[in-house]
């Protein structure tokens, strides 16, 4: 993290930071031992609900699944397994009877990882970029004032309060052969298309439902960012003579920009384990008979099968996750932990817009204006 | 800060991780079959024992018992009922198996589990003092709840695919496969899809297109669990899916169909033929929404000169290893095989019955006139693959055979995959 976020951090905070730092001793004293005990409960229930799941899906990721004697046709442990499970998925192999490893044949679990990462990244991808863009819209309709705007808001907000089950089974009825997607279609002069069996529909189709339930999700994140931006700021833009696009660029973005990246960051790891909505839409199916198969709908699928390969497939997608919310947190500026977005602080906008970091031509640079109004 | 953070976070973790993947190890080779019954005290013991089942539509089960439990008070039988998802049924034996849980003492278990089940150790094999007397029962549901020679459970209700025609357009229904193709065009001029079953890629996939490989004389595995369906007849099977695919015989949304929208399909007057199980019968003729109520008919699935070979569906009732008073558990299996059981099954919940005399009796066959035709199917019925690694074969035929059907992959490459990854799966 740059210098300056910790900067703004400590002064920003100045007035909250905890006065035992700077005073020893005196009342305080005895702070961190009482905040121990206080913390010590949720830390336990974290231990069992979190830490244990994981490290023992961890272990159970380095055993072998148990095999069938062929003499007596019962199953029998599968003992320590080594790195095999994992290489099962990361380097497709299969195993044969009387051991060693053949590449995993088409229509086995294994030979779908690659598949399903990358039709996951895609969903991650499409889905993210599209709310992102229809959640702005829509958060700047929210924002404004005019007649009905509680209707608007109710009405945009309504797909988010429908359980994702009951959403998937919408679309599912939508998008049957002779649904109202394929009647749609027909006005236009295009054929029906089979939108849970194709692979492109069926993909695309996952996209559409997932959209239409999430969108007012990221649409309330922004415009909870937007309605703390002060009227003032875009009042003195307007003065300076900043077109709609500088406003935009110069003040909403650098503005929302917490709160949207924490809303990208939850809908970014939301998708990533996205599972309940292709599951009812196409049971994973389309085109090759795994089109719209995500890593968890392949985790699912494999735990029927066994639970130690399983174990090591979950272990991978939560490393891949873990991974993207890293990611977010270094370089994307999504803090959720340290600074709540409490913008509107004096001196607050600096962090949120990186590129005033690096000194600006005033003449050009509309928000770096803005600091005379805002600071009052 | 947030580097420091996992740093600390991960290397006690590691050490834990590497501790207990050691102990575990070292402790690990408990086994987890050696089901062989064994003569303990639970093998003669009575009392109370809980039988487990899917959700009860069609309320079989409470008179059921309730029948048992008044001539047998001091052994009485609880009902607990699970959802109705078949998959959740299945989760939810699995986790309670792995538990060993002792109120368990019987299960229903549909037919394409009793493999993996027996091979789990989880079931008490029905012979010695709990042999079952299997003379009247119908061989193929019989075949179905027996693994490596041994029977494991009891069937308690079959089920086989049927041939549900529009008797307007085709006054005698065909016999043969080649016979129904050939009426195709009756189909076509009335504007209508010809033929459909559960081609949507589910569970339903791997029936019908093990009937159209059975029916060919394929065979997906042989008795010892081992791929065999990589053979000329079943490619036969699959091909003459994909071809009339693609010829437009069975219609494009087919491959949407699971059971439900098939019905609707057939009962709108959108499909001249349609593959489905016995529950249809009844809707099709008085669902308000049938425009077919008077117009269908039913046959047996046509073969290839016979009637065809149709997947057998179904239940079986099995004694848990874990139960504590398995002589009551075994008297109730012989309870529901009764005659007077299978025929309130019948009567009450539609549920085809394994007792072969049943199809015959008069009374029930003016009430259900497509008994005889069901026995046919039923008779003719091979059973999904008997193989404890069922899901992931499963999983490979659906996959395949979707991909085959659609015409997305030639035929012989999609057995050559089903081969290797059914081969694959029962390698662990």
């Amino acid at each position: 993290m740059s210098t300056t976020i910790a900067d703004s951090t400590t002064s920003g905070r100045a007035q909250g930071t905890p006065p035992s730092r700077r005073r020893k001793g005196g009342l305080e004293a005895g702070q961190p031992r009482q905040a121990f005990w206080l913390v010590l409960p949720t830390l336990l229930l974290l231990t069992v609900v979190i830490v244990y799941p994981l490290v023992k899906a961890i272990i159970m990721s380095f055993q072998k699944d148990s095999g069938l004697d062929p003499a007596s046709g019962l199953f029998v442990e599968g003992g320590s397994a080594g790195l095999s499970n994992y290489k099962h998925w990361l380097l497709q192999q299969c195993n044969v009877a009387g051991g060693g490893t053949i590449p995993c044949p088409a229509g086995s679990l294994g030979s779908q990882f690659y598949d399903a990462l990358w039709v996951t990244l895609f969903f991650t991808v499409a889905t993210v970029v599209i709310e992102i863009v229809l959640g702005l819209w829509f958060a700047t309709i929210m924002n404004r004032t005019f007649r009905g705007r509680g209707l608007v808001r109710a009405a945009i907000l309504i797909p988010w309060a429908i359980p994702t089950a009951v959403t998937a089974k919408l679309w599912l009825f939508i998008f049957a052969f002779d649904g109202i997607a394929n009647h749609l279609l027909g006005f236009v002069g295009i054929n029906p298309l089979l939108w849970t069996g194709d692979a492109w529909p069926a993909r695309f189709a996952v996209i559409i439902a997932d959209v239409w339930k999430t969108t007012p999700f990221m649409a309330l994140l922004i415009l909870a960012g937007l309605q703390i931006i002060s009227a003032d700021v875009y009042e003195a833009a307007a003065i300076d003579g900043a077109s709609k696009w500088q406003t935009f660029r110069r003040i909403t973005l650098p503005m929302i920009k917490v709160p949207l990246m924490v809303a990208v960051l939850f809908r970014t790891l939301d998708v990533l384990r996205i599972f309940d909505l292709p599951w009812i839409l196409t049971q994973g199916g389309g085109g090759n008979g795994h089109a719209t198969s995500t890593l968890s709908i392949l985790v699912i699928n494999q735990i029927r099968t066994g639970f130690n390969s399983a174990s090591a497939l979950s272990t991978i997608v939560f490393l891949i996750i873990a991974f993207a919310a890293f990611l977010f947190i270094k370089f994307g500026g999504a803090d959720v932990v340290q600074r709540p977005p409490t913008v509107s602080k004096p001196g607050g906008r600096r962090p949120f817009w990186r590129r005033s970091t690096t000194p600006a031509d005033p003449s050009t640079d509309v928000a770096a204006d803005v600091p005379a109004t805002v600071g009052k | 800060m947030a580097q420091q953070r996992l740093r600390r976070g991960i290397l006690p973790a590691c050490l834990g991780v590497a501790a207990l993947t050691v102990l575990s190890a070292c402790g690990g080779g408990s086994s987890a079959g050696g089901g062989s019954g064994g003569t303990d005290a639970t093998t003669t013991a009575r009392g109370p024992i809980t039988f487990v089942t899917g959700k009860d539509n069609s309320n079989v089960w409470a008179p059921t018992i309730q029948k048992w439990n008044s001539a047998h008070p001091t052994e009485k039988v609880t009902l607990k009922e699970q959802t109705d998802s078949a998959d959740q049924q299945l989760d939810d034996i699995v986790q309670n198996m792995q538990a060993q849980n002792a109120s368990y003492d019987i299960v229903t278990v549909d037919v394409v589990w009793t493999a993996q089940f027996a091979a789990k150790g989880w079931l008490v094999p029905l012979k010695g003092a709990f042999a079952l007397d299997t003379s009247k029962l119908l061989k193929p549901t019989v075949a179905a709840a027996t693994y490596n020679g041994t029977l494991y459970a009891a069937p308690f209700a079959s089920d086989g695919g049927l041939l549900y025609y529009r008797k307007d357009l085709v006054p005698n229904p065909p016999k043969t496969l080649d016979e129904m193709w050939s009426m195709c065009s009756i189909a076509k001029a009335k504007g209508i899809g010809c033929y459909a079953g559960q081609f949507s890629k589910y569970e339903g996939l791997t029936v019908n297109a093990a009937e159209a490989m059975n029916t060919y004389g394929g065979k997906i595995v042989d008795d010892k669990g081992k791929a065999t369906v990589d053979s000329p007849e079943s490619a036969k099977g699959l091909q003459m899916l994909a071809d009339h695919y693609k010829n437009g015989d069975i219609p494009k949304e087919a491959v949407t169909y699971t059971e439900e929208p098939g019905r609707i399909a057939f009962e709108a007057g959108k499909l001249l033929f349609h593959r489905n199980w016995p529950y249809v019968y009844n809707l099709a003729k008085t669902e308000g929404s049938s425009t077919v109520k008077d117009t269908f008919g039913v046959a047996p699935l046509p073969g290839v000169t016979g009637p065809g070979a149709s997947s057998l569906g179904g239940h079986s009732e099995a004694i848990t290893k874990f139960s504590k008073f398995k002589a009551t558990a075994f008297d109730f299996l012989k309870f529901i095989e009764e005659d007077a059981q299978q025929k309130f099954f019948m009567e009450q919940g539609s549920l085809a019955p394994v007792v072969e005399s049943i199809y015959s009796d008069s009374a029930l066959v003016a009430k259900y006139p497509y008994l005889p035709t069901l026995l046919t199917s039923i008779q003719n019925a091979v059973p999904r693959p008997v193989t404890p690694f069922y899901s992931a074969v499963t999983k490979a035929i659906e996959d395949n055979s979707y991909a085959a059907i659609k015409g997305d992959k030639p035929v012989a490459q999609a057995l050559k995959d089903m081969n290797s990854a059914i081969t694959a799966a029962s390698a662990g």
